[in-house]
């Protein structure tokens, strides 16, 4: 959802409020260099000053062709042998994206698959998303934003290739055709390798003709990963792996309540540990105070680390706590909050007073650490005039106007090498550049004590899990009243969530009114249910971010599971009910389409099922995606038992149908983690009470579901995959699970005791 | 200085003896193929062979290998199980984000030198400490049996 909101904004927020990061504090960067750009009718930005630099040109808009995001030689390189390397746009953190997008350009460019390999642009103005106008990497957007532009960076290069082969051979380009990284015609062939260079000194085509879809040989083909050899090998290179000549490695010793500030610290121990070179103040997120321990690798600055003593001051610092927060969100969540915008929450509650039957139902959401499999780390090479830097950031153009102003640097002096991720989750896009800007503050520190070297700041699994930027601790209410025959009369619901974006550059385009529309995403849509909406955002010093699917974690889950409950009260079929309330426009008979597929394939209402075994349905659209899962769960010894889970997806048109399968089953073994024992964020005293796998575990193989995943067949232009798959799981083990137990699961993680 | 052996080649490290193998790989001898993700035994990313035998290489200190023979990722092809699981992730599709993979192949590549046709169950056992966010746990499974027929 996120980027039709954002398009749909207030552009010109946008402009300043990256402006302000990019500009605050370096003064003497031109506003000139931020220039506009139109994106097919919608309007994009650009917010680095490589999109100017590269057009050379002011704000007028460039003709279709001609754009950054455009430009073939960018994307594409061509080795003499025919290697074909496509650069990818986006940070790729497992969900397959260099591969897919490489695909996309390889098919219209004709190019012979065996020789394609992949690689990762910078933040720069030729890598940001067209439609969004930044290097970012979220919001299941990638396949949707970038399907037809790389579709058309591949059909410039081929008739580029065409028209070099064409001069060379003096024939006409249209006696001439290409396929499979040759281009031949006039009974001559030359590989494409043969013909870069001098394809390059063509004009850009400023139109193409794109493929019928039907002639496609390499999109929608099952498709295995570019790099699976690497990954299968120890060769492919992480942000953490990242070594450059001279580099120290850093780790750093964080307040334990968020905003804390050192008071005072003995050194002493810390500096005779061999291998350590410095122990530096350095200032942190939110205003804290801790230490950079700065050594030749990670062993001896950990060591350093412990050897440090000091005290902490937590003077004005609000200390968190999972009993008071639960206290203060039920408080909360008697009155009525801010008002959810859109007419779909303001329906009118007098039938609520007087409906025959009424649920009445209170749901817990703990706080969630990202954890993906690497730790965060971020490499900072910061000279006199530029700085590079290296990380697997989902949103490098952010991070960087972040590095500029925090090093006062001219946002054309930073560089971010986007790296591959060990996982991201929404981990890596943070809105403060907080873990980005911790090393670049590191990198500072060093070079304010004369010395100069690239600095590898690494989070420990501990640091990471007690790092904040969780998914919001939240509190659902609902008071529903409906009939006897399940018809929902009225719904008065109520949200308390911290907000994710308020107080950051985002807070223009997807808070409205005071509501964060990452909260409520996901609520009653695409339901024809009369519900009465509104949210409380209390500040509480816990740092938050989206986590993958971001609202819809919650959302989903509340709807439905409600649901479930009163279509079972009324005596009603999950399915039926559920297609009951589906409207017959687009929307609804995609959501009929995909729930339809699952029941087919999961043989539900037909199939037997072992005693003990129940069925569970819950279907969730989130990112323009449709997901429906049904699975098969009981109870034994008081212990989830899960069988057979089917899935089925409307994603559109699909590229990948292997890494689709793949993103839906993680995406439920994810929302499997929420459910299970223990996998919850909590704060006593300001403190996160857990730090590494024994205390915030994770599903292991023998947890891993048999899923079989479903694609409901489509032509329409593709939409994304990366956070769909998760939100329907958990509520449909829920609605299984209810059925063996007869009670209710309201709070995540489950409690089935 | 602590001397052993990394996939068949000499190796000395000099780092304090308590240094984590996975630190003295990673940092010392420039082999990141090996990963870091819990530092405690819990998650399996960092697993290598000592003497053919699966460890945890970031709770084994490099004084506990002395002398002895270690094979890691980057090796692990030399022997011909391991290149067939390797082959068998390639076929498989089994990476996504691939950082938990290193960890994995060591552990299957590990089981199938003990048990050349293992049932789900020693599978089970044998993987249970490899953790995985991405959720690759299926294709892991179907890897190990295609791996498992290939060297039959
Ligand atoms: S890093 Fe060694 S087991 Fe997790
Ligand atoms: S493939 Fe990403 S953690 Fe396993």
């Amino acid at each position: 959802m996120f980027i039709e909101k954002m398009l749909s904004s207030n552009i010109q927020s946008l402009d300043a409020a990256i402006d302000g990061i990019a500009l605050g504090s370096a003064a003497n960067a031109s506003r000139r260099s931020f220039i506009k750009m139109s994106v097919g009718g919608a309007a994009g930005i650009a917010i680095v000053p490589g999109v100017a630099l590269a057009q050379g040109s002011t704000a007028a808009a460039p003709k279709p062709g001609q754009k950054p995001t455009e430009q073939p030689a960018a994307f594409i390189t061509i080795a003499k042998d025919g290697t074909t390397t496509i650069l990818c746009n986006r940070m790729d953190m497992g969900q397959g994206i260099e591969t897919a997008l490489a695909m996309i350009c390889a098919e219209e460019l004709d190019a012979d698959w065996s020789k394609v390999n992949t690689a990762f642009g910078n933040q720069r103005g030729n890598y940001v998303d067209p439609a969004m106008g930044m290097h970012l990497t979220g919001g299941s957007n990638s396949i949707k934003n970038s399907y037809t532009q790389y579709r058309e960076l591949g059909a410039r290069t081929r008739a580029m290739l065409i028209a070099a082969a064409a001069k060379e051979w003096k024939l006409d380009a249209t006696a001439l055709t290409a396929a499979n990284g040759v281009v031949s015609g006039g009974g001559k062939r030359l590989g494409y390798g043969q013909l870069f260079d001098a394809a390059l000194k063509e004009s850009v085509p400023e139109s193409v003709v794109l493929k019928d879809p039907k002639s496609f040989k390499i999109i929608g083909k099952p498709t295995s990963l570019k790099v699976s050899k690497e990954k299968a090998t120890g060769s492919q290179k992480y942000g953490i792996d990242v070594k450059l000549p001279g580099m120290l490695t850093a780790v750093v010793l964080r307040p334990p309540v968020f905003g804390g500030k050192l008071k005072s610290m003995d050194a002493s121990a810390a500096l005779k540990v061999k291998g350590v070179r410095a122990v530096l103040p350095v200032d942190l997120d939110r205003g804290a105070k801790g230490v950079a321990v700065i050594a030749d690798g990670y062993w001896p600055a950990k060591l350093g680390r412990d050897a440090i003593k000091l005290e902490w001051d937590n003077a004005g610092v609000a200390k968190a706590d999972n009993t008071a927060l639960l206290a203060q969100y039920r408080e909360l969540a008697k009155t009525a909050g801010l008002q959810a915008p859109g007419d779909q929450y303001k329906a009118d509650l007098s039938a609520l007073a007087n409906a025959p039957k009424k649920l009445s139902a209170e749901f817990v959401f703990p706080y969630l650490n990202h954890a993906q499999m690497e730790p965060l780390a971020c490499t900072v090479d910061l000279k006199a005039n530029a700085c590079s830097v290296y990380t697997a950031s989902q949103m490098p153009g952010v991070d960087a106007a972040a590095i500029a102003k925090a090093t006062g640097l001219s946002p054309d002096q930073v560089n971010i090498h986007v790296q591959m991720a060990g996982g991201g989750f929404g981990r890596r896009a943070v809105p403060t550049s907080e873990y980005v800007i911790e090393a670049t503050n590191v990198a500072k520190a060093y070079a304010a004590t004369g010395k100069r070297a690239p600095i590898k700041v690494v989070h420990s699994r501990e640091d990471d899990v007690k790092a904040g930027y969780y998914r919001p601790f939240t509190l659902h209410r609902a008071e529903i009243g409906y009939d006897n025959e399940g018809k929902i009369v009225a719904w008065d619901h109520k949200i308390v969530s911290q907000s994710i974006l308020k107080g950051s550059p985002f807070e223009a385009f997807l808070v409205k009114a005071g509501v964060d529309g990452t909260t409520t995403e996901g609520m009653r849509e695409p339901y024809s249910i009369p519900m009465q909406l509104s949210v409380h955002h209390p500040q509480i010093n816990v740092p938050v971010l989206w986590w993958r699917s971001v609202g819809s974690t919650h959302t989903a889950f509340v709807m439905e599971t409600l649901l479930d409950e009163i279509a079972a009260a009324s005596n009603k079929d999950p399915v039926t009910y559920r297609m009951g309330l589906l409207a017959d426009d687009a929307r609804g008979k995609r959501h009929k389409e995909t729930l339809q597929l699952a029941v087919e394939k999961s043989g539900y209402g037909k199939k037997q099922l072992a005693s003990g075994m129940h069925w569970g349905v819950a279907m969730h659209e989130s990112f323009e995606s449709v997901v429906a899962f049904i699975v098969e769960a009981g109870v034994k010894d008081g212990k989830p038992v899960i069988g057979a889970v089917t899935a089925s997806l409307h994603c559109n048109f699909c590229v990948n149908p292997r890494t689709v399968e793949t993103q839906i089953q993680g995406s439920a073994l994810m929302a499997l983690a929420t459910t299970q024992e223990n996998h919850a964020i909590t704060l006593k005293d300001g403190v996160v009470q857990q730090s590494n796998f024994h205390d915030f575990p994770m599903p292991r193989i023998t947890d891993m579901p048999n899923i079989a995943v479903h694609i409901v067949p489509s032509n329409d232009p593709p939409k994304g995959v990366g956070e769909p798959g998760l939100p329907p799981f958990a509520p449909a083990l829920a609605n299984a699970l209810r059925r063996a137990t007869g009670k209710p699961l309201r709070e995540m993680p489950f409690k089935l005791a | 200085m602590i001397r052993f052996q990394v996939n068949g080649k000499p190796a000395s490290v000099d780092a304090d003896p308590s240094t984590p193998l996975l630190w003295a790989l990673r940092d010392n001898l420039d082999m990141t193929g090996t990963k870091f993700s819990c530092g405690m035994a819990l998650c399996g990313a960092c697993t290598v062979h000592l003497d053919g035998q699966p460890i945890r290489s970031c709770s084994t200190p490099i004084s506990a290998v002395a002398g002895k023979n270690i094979t890691t990722i980057e090796g692990v092809n030399a022997d011909r199980i391991g290149k067939a699981v390797q082959d068998a992730w390639v076929v498989n599709d089994v990476a996504q984000c691939g950082y938990c993979q290193s960890g994995q192949v060591m552990s299957a590549t590990a089981l199938l030198k003990r048990t050349k046709k293992p049932t789900d169950a020693e599978i089970d056992a044998a993987m249970a400490g490899n953790l995985c966010r991405c959720g690759t746990y299926t294709r892991v499974r179907a890897a190990i049996k295609a791996a498992a027929t290939a060297i039959a």
